[in-house]
């Protein structure tokens, strides 16, 4: 197969995190009783009219500034027709135009950065962000004769985000993808979970022979719900594509979904099939006009943003920036970590406590970080311990396993257990001397020059203590002793 | 025929009741059934009312003038809990689950709404001919249709089963019926009423209007129905204003725009010199007539076609089978159930204006008609403006003639597509207009269409009651 280098783009479908729907005052609740958050409005009866819900637009702006976008003042609503039964009105309102002149979307001419394997920084471009309205869901499996309706989800708001076509690998498209789940997560703007399907991607690919090549015809690949659908489908795609490309013909351009069980792309629609939405202004609403003042004010109170807290993280508590990028990927978990870090002496350690320990055991949990019997402020004080030398790190270990079981104090638990390190060189020196007699033969090589002795010397020697020995002084001791 | 005024007076002096009033007009709907120019009768939903407006009224709670006043509205706006169909087999069946503003406006000024009136399927139409539920019959010439769409509204108000009534216009679906059954109709500027609950035809040109026998009584009633609405997102912020202020302001020092191209060829040589002999008199009264020009005003219907029925095809998406209203009892297939519904719930008209909007959007042909219908708007619109700035009101036919004869819409659709050529502009342009009698031609009434600046209402009332004085 030839080299191909492809290019990516992705749009972005997720759920707003609002109490009432896009148009209407009824309540957004999921796995409820069917249509019983509905009302004329969102049921498309005859003669009702849709209001914009301003929470929504608000959300929608918090997010275009999250992404740097530029903010339209006079943002346009349009209807998207088709027919379909889970679509009440016929037509879906929205902000897509089809015509420029009728294209005003909420937010456009924005940007993401994501930071690659080998640490390089890349801007990606965010063409645009559009709201729109959710469809109902049809039940097929109530009836053997019959399809059922439920309405509850008619009207949710969405927002759509589409970028540029930046990006250069399936790996850029998982960061990508992670960093605009990371920015809703940190704006509070949408739930942003993929296996419940409020966020949902779709993929755009082609392939061209040289980085300076005109783009190729693409594809475009549905309902990705998965970062390793994600990667798996735009691989898949880049083969099928290269092969045809090898093969002399063309790459038609069509509309495909991802099948992970056999690893595969399959066409839903050719070009030919295409729908003709017939775009054009929603003129049930006039324009959507914002204060720029409004603007303004979610500006000023936009939360802590990834970037920005990654970058505090290595600032304020000395962590790497590969750290502070696993810290901040997840909002609660950075949120955790700085409460911990508020007033621990060594951020690094606390870093690698919450990475290696910590992350691992959420792992476990059912509720995740949420079901966590540990506190913030008390992994900080087990980290103060390790650092004031009070326990060493073999015993911290054991303090932590009883901490994440019970979720008790770690202060409570080394007084209890007796767990303090004994650093009393006199009373350490005591324990290696009867060590050195016990195993006199050991002592006796590692004196001569066996150096690989000493690990088992300290060993022992830790044990003997019950690993309250700090490991620093003993290996002091032994050396000491050698000399003697 | 009586007005609201009178009706009001004699409610208030305890002369008669809202019960006899409600008793009195559903009596006349019944003798006048012929005419189908109703529905839906609310017999039993209107007596309630009424009963409970003269409670009031004992108790001294009375809602004002229009408490116990009988009124007829349009069925194509939903009132909770009765059949609303717009006239159209695809909604036979289908019962408003709440009620639009203007009518709940209406009836917490204490109206008592007696029924719902036929019309053009959707809004659809200029005779009120393509209703499922049969024609609407002019009770000045049954030969000639009342116009429409309001046509039943009209006829409600012409054969006096009540003083007023509600209807819609899109086009001139006010206006145009109300000439030709020689009574007053008004259609505000756009935002001034709102939508909310009126199915619409074409969303950016609809606007619920007032039927009545006076100028004073159309004013009384869009008092009560105007005003900013929550529920609709297009309705103007501006303070209601009492619309009837200056109805006996006359018309001296007033500059009447005269537009050349309003009173040119295709005008009817009788209706022009009825309507020419109303502006002499005007003239007498003094006021100044100015000739003003229109240039783009004969792209209007063209530009009204397309995008009345590019918005129609969407609106009317909803109807589909899946929810409520008319379901095909042969679909086996989702698209069957769409296309059998669809086919057999809408009429010829309907389907015709859905084909056509459906057409006009498509990829291909979107620029050629309807970003360019657009563009005609926006030039019509500035028209208007420019005529305005040298005139306080255009006078203008309501239509090109007599109401068309009976049956025209199956056998020469376009002429009636022509009827609307004098009023569609100022539902392109947003405009208020009002159609009054002015005279008669052919033993009919001719009815003299006020054109007024936007949000003007008042300003042109005051000229449409000074023609109605004139006119007598």
């Amino acid at each position: 197969m030839s080299n191909y280098c492809p290019v990516i783009g992705l749009e972005i479908h997720c759920q707003l995190a609002t109490k009432t729907k896009m148009f209407c005052g009824c309540e957004i609740e999921v796995n409820t009783t069917p249509n019983k958050h509905v009302c004329p409005v969102c049921l498309g009866m005859p003669g009702a009219m849709p209001v914009p819900n301003k929470k929504a637009v608000e959300y929608a702006i918090r997010l275009g500034l999250a992404l740097n976008c530029e903010i339209d003042l006079n943002a346009m609503w349009t209807r998207k027709n088709y027919f379909y039964p889970d679509l009440p009105k016929g037509y879906q309102i929205t902000q897509t135009g089809g015509l420029p002149v009728y294209d005003h979307p909420i937010c456009k001419n924005g940007w993401l950065e994501i930071v690659k394997e080998d640490g390089t920084k890349k801007r990606v471009g965010i063409t645009r962000i559009h709201m729109e309205e959710d469809a109902g869901k049809l039940i097929h499996d109530m009836s053997p004769t019959e399809s059922h309706f439920d309405a509850n989800r008619c009207g949710t708001p969405l927002c759509e985000i589409v970028t540029e076509p930046d990006i250069r690998s399936p790996e850029e498209a998982v960061l990508v993808l992670k960093k605009i789940k990371q920015t809703l997560e940190y704006t509070r703007v949408s739930n942003a979970n993929m296996e419940n399907g409020n966020m949902r991607c779709d993929g755009n690919i082609s392939l061209r022979k040289s980085e300076d090549a005109p783009f190729g015809i693409r594809a475009e690949i549905k309902n990705l719900n998965s970062f390793t659908n994600l990667e798996k489908a735009l691989y898949c795609e880049m083969n099928l594509q290269a092969s045809t490309l090898d093969a002399g013909k063309e790459v038609e351009q069509c509309t495909k979904r991802y099948d992970p069980n056999a690893d595969k792309t399959i066409v839903i629609r050719s070009k030919e099939d295409a729908h003709d939405y017939k775009y054009f202004p929603e003129p049930d609403m006039v324009r959507l006009v914002t204060d720029p003042a409004f603007v303004e004010e979610i500006r000023r109170t936009l939360p802590e943003l990834p970037d920005a807290r990654r970058k505090r993280f290595m600032d304020d508590f000395g962590v790497s920036e590969y750290d502070a990028m696993v810290l901040t990927e997840d909002r609660d978990v950075s949120e955790w970590y700085d409460t911990a870090a508020k007033n621990c002496k060594n951020g690094k350690v606390l870093a690698n406590w919450v990475i290696t320990e910590l992350l691992a055991k959420v792992k476990e949990l059912e509720g995740g970080l949420s079901a966590l019997k540990i506190k913030p402020e008390d992994l900080c004080k087990l980290v103060n311990l390790i650092a004031d030398n009070t326990i060493n790190g073999k015993i911290a270990k054991t303090v932590f396993a009883e901490m994440f079981e019970t979720g008790k104090d770690p202060e409570a638990i080394v007084k209890e257990k007796g767990l303090v390190q004994v650093t009393d060189t006199g009373a350490i020196e005591e324990v290696v001397r009867a060590v050195c007699a016990e195993n006199a033969a050991q002592f006796a090589e590692f004196k001569a020059g066996k150096v690989a002795l000493k690990g088992f010397l300290v060993g022992m020697t830790m044990r003997k203590s019950g690993g309250k020995a700090n490991p620093g002084l003993v290996n002091q001791i032994l050396d000491k002793l050698a000399k003697e | 025929m009586e007005t609201i005024k009178n009706l009001s007076a004699k409610l208030a002096s305890g002369e008669t009741s809202a019960v006899a009033l409600a008793q009195d007009s559903l009596a006349k709907i019944e003798a006048t059934k012929n005419l189908n120019a109703y529905i839906s009768v609310l017999n039993e939903r209107a007596l309630a009312k009424a009963a409970e407006s003269d409670k009031r009224r004992a108790e001294g709670k009375s809602l004002g003038v229009l408490d116990g006043i009988p009124v007829a509205v349009k069925d194509n706006m939903c009132l909770e809990g009765t059949r609303t169909t717009a006239a159209s087999k695809i909604l036979d069946n289908f019962v408003a689950p709440y009620t639009a503003t203007a009518i709940e406006k209406l009836e917490a000024a204490g109206a008592v709404i007696v029924g719902k009136t036929n019309m053009d399927e959707f809004a659809m139409g200029s005779s009120s001919e393509t209703s499922y539920y049969g024609p609407v019959k002019n009770p000045l010439d049954e030969t000639r249709v009342p116009g429409g769409s309001s046509g039943g509204s009209a006829v409600a108000v012409a054969s006096g089963t009540v003083a007023c009534a509600l209807g819609s216009d899109t086009g001139g679906s006010i206006r145009q019926p109300a000439a030709c059954t020689g009574v007053v109709g008004l259609k505000p500027t756009y935002g001034r009423v709102s939508r909310y609950g009126l199915l619409a035809y074409a969303s950016s040109l609809d606007q619920i209007g007032p039927f009545g026998t006076t100028v004073a009584d159309c004013a009384t009633l869009l008092n009560a129905i105007c005003g900013i609405d929550p529920h609709d997102n297009t309705t103007s912020t501006r303070e209601p204003e009492d619309f009837g202020a200056k109805l006996d302001a006359g018309v001296k020092g007033k500059v009447i725009g005269v537009p050349k191209e309003y009173f040119a060829d295709g005008l009817d040589p009788e209706c022009k010199a009825a309507i020419e002999n109303m502006l002499k008199k005007m003239e007498a009264e003094g006021a100044t007539l100015k000739e003003v020009s229109l240039p783009h005003i004969g792209f209007a219907v063209s530009s009204y076609y397309i995008i009345a029925t590019a918005e129609a095809s969407s609106n009317l998406s909803r109807y589909d089978g899946v929810r409520y209203g008319y379901r095909s009892k042969e679909a086996r297939k989702l698209f069957d159930l769409y296309a059998k519904s669809r086919s057999e719930g809408f009429g010829k008209e309907v389907q015709r204006r859905i084909l056509l909007g459906s057409y006009v959007l498509s990829a291909g042909f979107y620029d050629a008609y309807y970003v360019q219908a657009q563009k005609v708007r926006r030039l019509i619109t500035d028209d208007f403006n420019k005529a305005f700035e040298s005139v306080d009101v255009i006078a203008s036919p309501t239509m090109p003639g007599l109401p068309l004869k009976c049956g025209m819409n199956e056998s020469d659709p376009m002429a009636v597509y022509l009827s609307d050529i004098y009023t569609v502009s100022l539902n392109l342009s947003g405009l208020p207009g009002v159609s009054v009698p002015c005279g008669m031609a052919g033993g009919l009434p001719v009815g003299l269409q006020w054109i007024g600046k936007p949000f003007q209402e008042t300003d042109l009332l005051s000229v449409a009651a000074a023609t109605e004085k004139l006119a007598k």
